[in-house]
């Protein structure tokens, strides 16, 4: 599944437009970014938690040539799934 | 940030009652779980991808006590970030 079949989903499971299901979706996702760049973290029950985690920078190598190469700092989204999905996944 | 912050996100900007925002937003994540507990994945672009993975049973070690156990098959959700939320992370 998509963005635009989410989108769908969500439109005919509550009955909205289609319209107004982009800008819920839109909206959540959006969020989402937004509260990550300020470092923030999510906690949505029942579906997972997402943080950011900081990588400090180390001295890496390219597989194809070998040659060494250096890897700045970095902030990666990491995302923690919760129970209940982490269970009904795994049925 | 948690679900109460998204709901009165849409609430604010959307033009939803109060109510209604609660139930559209359960509903988006509904519909994600859903999804995934079918095992299929889900791709939400500009964010990123929600995706099953089959894990095959394999010996692993009780780090306690160093015992051997067998780890079972699963099937375990990871999340892989969209280029744009990292580089979104690291502007």
């Amino acid at each position: 599944m998509n963005k635009s079949g989410l989108i769908e989903a969500l439109s005919r499971k509550e009955n909205i437009t289609e319209k107004k299901a982009v800008e819920v979706v839109n909206l959540i996702f959006k969020g989402f970014t937004e509260e990550l760049k300020k470092g923030g973290r999510i906690e949505i029950r029942g579906l997972g938690s997402f943080v950011v985690r900081d990588y400090e920078a180390y001295t890496g190598r390219n597989p194809k040539t070998g040659k060494n190469i250096e890897v700045s700092p970095k902030k990666l989204p990491f995302f923690k799934v919760g129970k209940e999905l982490k269970e009904k996944v795994d049925r | 940030m948690t679900k109460i912050d998204i709901i009165q996100d849409v609430y604010e900007k959307l033009g939803f009652s109060k109510k209604d925002s609660a139930r559209i937003v359960e509903s988006v994540f509904e519909i994600m779980k859903e999804c995934l507990g079918r095992g299929e994945k889900i791709k939400i672009s500009g964010f990123g991808n929600f995706v099953v993975k089959e894990k095959k049973s394999r010996r692993g070690r009780n780090p306690q006590t160093g015992k051997e156990i067998e780890i079972s098959a699963r099937r375990v959700l990871t999340f892989k970030s969209s280029q744009v939320l990292r580089k979104a992370l690291n502007g």
